[in-house]
């Protein structure tokens, strides 16, 4: 007889029988249905296979009773056939199917950012302390003229034309897109009480704009997706910008794929779909098959918006630098590079694993190729996809980056344990689920806060190297690659960077 | 790494012809130059022409903020004889560069006159590189080729020589003004020009602490475009972005040195923005957000553009500069005031320097002095009627400097 399966559970779940006080608690917070309580016993009996590792039982056990150990079986060594790979075709066999995961690329790519070392400050000039010295990291997004022209009247200096309009962010980090439908409404909202309290901006991803995050629409920018979920001329007047949304770093060159298991009622209100059906949005825009269908697109949406900046987002793949050049000269305010360790809620893994550049890269390339052409400061740069801490955020904005979003970083500082099981809809955490028992884990004031506290937090760390650097404004920091150099990287690599290697 | 941006006065340096690598002569400019600094700076607004001497005895006193590696002065007003011609100060390190940039400068100019610039032998300078001037002139022809105004096409020539010609280096380009520096200290390089015996109604001095490599005579300030000038005190900690942002505009950083971003930025605020000085002052030590908050509508709204617009121009980073220009003098400090400038006037002269004492020893009373602020610039402007006053004058009393200097020249 064949065997149910080949796949082993990947996670052991190892229970303290004597610390365990019997009490349920992780059969009800689980929502993987891994335990079962057996009543006879007076204990929960685990199904290993089911556990993703997400630690939400053991984080709310009252007896620390639970242990999560991984389920190292061996395997005959071998560096070509892993386990991960070997249990990859048998999971193909039994399905026929593509795999699926979530978050972002977990493989063991070099990783740019680790190899690059900011600059201090010594003797010949003083560091500036930030707890002492203003130190100003307010940050404009949108298109800047060559140029500003002055004129006096009254032997006072005038503004002789207003600048186009701008997003004001009083920190170089906002949010990526992240859809309602792929994340829970209360993540939205904590999300978008966090951005407002942080003078900064929140993106709604594809799935529209749920009409309990009204009040705060000066922060938030609307997305229009392949799909066009959700969107109307009220989503689009809605938003402080609007953002085209052609490709995303974790699955470039393919659309996106929300079941239907997550489409509930108010879901399908937002998005504008049926209840229950699967909502795919197409690979390409169909209505952009090239760069001039793209122009059409953009002023299309500052016609309907009263010329709001318009941001378009592009995965980084190869040619991103003459890709995000035609996107500028078509008419992008701010032009959003995602980059290839960027997280989804769900992508084919051959795509997410296997697709795209390094967001390091693109910064610098999309940067240079911008100086170049002297269209700089006709869009700006937002970095996103791999942005894992202040440090990043720093090195990025000396590459060039103007600012940075981030998601995966967002979700985490809300419980998330990036167990990469988003597409399954059963998020312990209340995160990544439409489950109403799930959502409601998470208060969107508490969610709010614990995002707040993040930014600060890593607001602070980027003054303090600032500070180091001895300078006291983002913009001095903002594309100035002299104050990076890159430590264990080849010639090409930083050459491409623009870095000198550490020692030059 | 860099991108190099060719030359726009249409026949590249010099076709068909390659010139000798001597990278020695360049050994400074591949690291950037840190450093303190002793600055001064003298303008009198009523165009009245004072001799270099005043400027060479106030950077005398300052003799201790140098350490010999660095010295230089630039005046204004001092070749009235030519006051429409432009120019050129250049250093060689040999007879190629030499040759080399002659080749270049005939083939892009009318050269009116050139001779070597006058020096006199002093204890302590060596090794000074082949020192020589042209005055000229641009043809309406060569203007309607490139397509390009008579003070970019000088500018595109700068930045050839200085970026394409091994050995070649031009000290300064302006109208009726000139730069004289070298590796020493000031009252040496001073007297070694003999800057005593020119006259200008603008003057400023600059002493160097170089905390690296010594050697090259054109790492010494002051650092000179068209009629911009700059002396400078200090480390520009935003290097990396400005000089980035001014290969934007066509300007190749090839000194590795603060300064010449510095002075860069000023031609591009001043001469192709056409920004009044004391904005483009605000936009290189800008206002804090705090302030610009608080300002009254039009004017936060003026204030929020220049940073938005040229928040990669703003120069951070502890910095004291005085800018040389035809039409007076610029004194400013960073944004927090992180390196010394004084500030004093008497009658119609405005002095600046690093220590007040190198005031007080040209001008031992002066009518008022202060601390200028963070940001807040010093600004001497040279009445246009009193210069051509002064022109007149000295034209009509015979004093052709030119002529009678005796030819000693640095070449060997």
């Amino acid at each position: 007889m064949s065997p149910r399966t080949f796949l082993p559970a990947e996670f052991k779940v190892v229970i303290d029988k004597e610390a365990c006080t019997q009490c349920g608690r992780c059969v009800h917070q689980c929502g993987w249905n891994v335990y079962t309580f057996d009543e006879a016993e007076r204990r929960p009996v685990p199904n290993h296979a089911k556990c993703v590792a997400c630690h939400r039982c053991v984080t709310y056990c009252p007896g620390e009773a639970i242990t999560i150990k991984k389920n190292e079986l061996a395997f005959r060594e071998s560096d070509s056939m892993s386990p991960a790979l070997i249990k990859g075709i048998w999971r193909q066999a039994e399905t026929g199917g593509v795999q699926l995961t979530g978050m972002g690329n977990d493989r063991p790519y070099l990783r740019i950012f680790d190899h690059l070392l900011l600059d201090a400050c010594q003797v010949t000039n003083p560091s500036i302390d930030p707890l002492r010295e203003p130190m100003e990291l307010r940050t404009f997004l949108g298109r800047k003229p060559d140029l500003v022209e002055v004129v006096s009247s009254n032997g006072k200096p005038r503004l002789v034309v207003e600048l186009d309009r701008q997003l004001q962010l009083e920190t170089p980090i906002l949010f990526g897109g992240m859809s309602y439908g792929s994340v829970s409404l209360n993540v939205h909202r904590s999300l978008a009480i966090a951005a407002k309290e942080l003078g900064t901006f929140m993106n709604t991803g594809e799935g529209g704009l749920h009409a309990d995050l009204e009040p705060y629409q000066d922060n938030i920018i609307v997305q229009c997706a392949s799909g066009r979920f959700g969107v109307d001329s009220d989503y689009l007047k809605a938003g402080a910008a609007v953002e085209i949304k052609i490709g995303q770093g974790a699955k470039p060159g393919i659309g996106g794929h929300l079941p239907g298991e997550k489409i509930d009622y108010q879901v399908s209100v937002t998005r504008m779909i049926p209840q229950g059906t699967d909502a795919l949005s197409p690979a390409p825009h169909h209505d952009i098959y090239s760069i001039e269908d793209l122009r059409q697109l953009i002023y299309a949406l500052k016609e309907a918006t009263d010329y709001k900046p318009v941001s378009v987002k592009i995965a980084c793949v190869h040619n991103v630098a003459a890709i995000a050049s035609g996107v500028v000269r078509a008419g992008a305010d701010i032009i959003y590079l995602d980059g290839f360790r960027g997280g989804t809620g769900a992508a084919p893994t051959i795509i997410r694993d296997h697709v795209g550049i390094p967001i390091e890269i693109a910064i610098a390339t999309v940067d240079q190729r911008m100086r170049d052409e002297g269209i700089r400061n006709r869009a700006s740069i937002v970095a996103a996809g791999g942005i894992r801490g202040s440090a990043d955020v720093a090195k990025a904005i000396a590459l060039g980056a103007d600012a940075c979003a981030i998601g995966t970083a967002a979700l985490v500082a809300l419980g998330c344990h990036v167990c990469q099981k988003c597409h399954t809809g059963s998020c312990s955490w209340g995160i990544c689920t439409q489950r109403p028992e799930l959502t409601r884990r998470i208060d969107a004031e508490w969610g709010a806060s614990q995002l707040v506290n993040l930014v600060h937090a890593w607001t602070h760390e980027i003054a303090e190297v600032l500070g180091a650097l001895g300078v006291n404004a983002i913009e001095s920091l903002r594309g100035s690659r002299e104050r990076l150099r890159g430590l264990g990287l080849d010639t090409a690599t930083l050459e491409i960077l623009g870095v000198k290697p550490a020692g030059r | 790494m860099r991108a190099t941006s060719p030359s726009r006065l249409g026949q590249g340096v010099a076709p068909g012809k390659e010139f000798a690598s001597r990278p020695v002569y360049r050994e400074e400019s591949e690291a950037r130059i840190l450093g303190g600094c002793g600055l001064m700076g003298v303008c009198n607004q009523s165009g009245a022409r004072m001799s270099g001497e005043l400027a060479l005895r106030s950077m005398a006193s300052m003799h201790d903020r140098g350490n010999g590696l660095g010295g230089g002065f630039a005046g204004y007003g001092i070749y009235p004889e030519f006051p429409e011609l432009f120019c050129f100060h250049l250093l060689y390190s040999d007879d190629q560069a030499k040759d080399d940039t002659e080749f270049y400068l005939r083939r892009h100019f009318r050269v009116v006159m050139e001779e070597p610039i006058p020096t006199k032998p002093i204890r302590g300078i060596e090794n000074e590189p082949i020192l020589w001037r042209y005055f000229l002139d641009v043809s309406e022809e060569r203007l309607h080729q490139t397509q390009l105004g008579v003070e970019d096409y000088v500018v595109h020539a700068v930045m050839d020589i200085n970026s394409d010609i091994d050995g070649a280096f031009v000290a300064s380009s302006g109208k009726n003004m000139g730069a004289f520096k070298g590796v020493g200290f000031p009252e040496e390089i001073g007297e070694f020009f003999r800057i005593d015996e020119y006259k200008g109604w603008t003057w400023t001095g600059h002493g160097r602490f170089p905390t690296n490599t010594p050697g090259w005579w054109g790492g010494a300030h002051p650092f000179a475009l068209l009629d911009y000038s700059i002396v400078h005190n200090g480390e520009i900690t935003s290097y990396g972005i400005n000089e980035r942002y001014l290969e934007m505009f066509g300007y190749r950083c090839s000194l590795q040195t603060d300064t010449e971003v510095v002075t860069y930025l000023f031609d591009l605020m001043l001469r192709r923005h056409k920004l009044p000085v004391e904005i483009a002052c605000k936009v290189l030590a800008s206002p804090f957000w705090n302030d610009i908050d608080r300002m009254p509508d039009d004017q936060r709204q003026l204030y929020t553009a220049l940073r938005m617009v040229y928040g990669p121009a703003l120069l951070n980073g502890p910095f004291a500069v005085v800018l040389g220009m035809s039409g007076g003098m610029v004194a400013l400090n960073d944004r927090i005031k992180l390196r010394p400038l004084v500030a004093a006037r008497h009658d119609d002269t405005i002095y600046v320097a690093s220590e007040e004492s190198a005031i007080r020893e040209i001008c031992p009373k002066p009518d008022e002095s202060w601390m200028p602020r963070a940001g807040e610039p010093v600004v001497a402007v040279v009445s246009e009627g009193g210069k051509q006053e002064a022109m007149k004058a000295s034209l009509s009393a015979g004093q052709r400097r030119i002529a009678k200097a005796p030819v000693t020249g640095g070449a060997q």
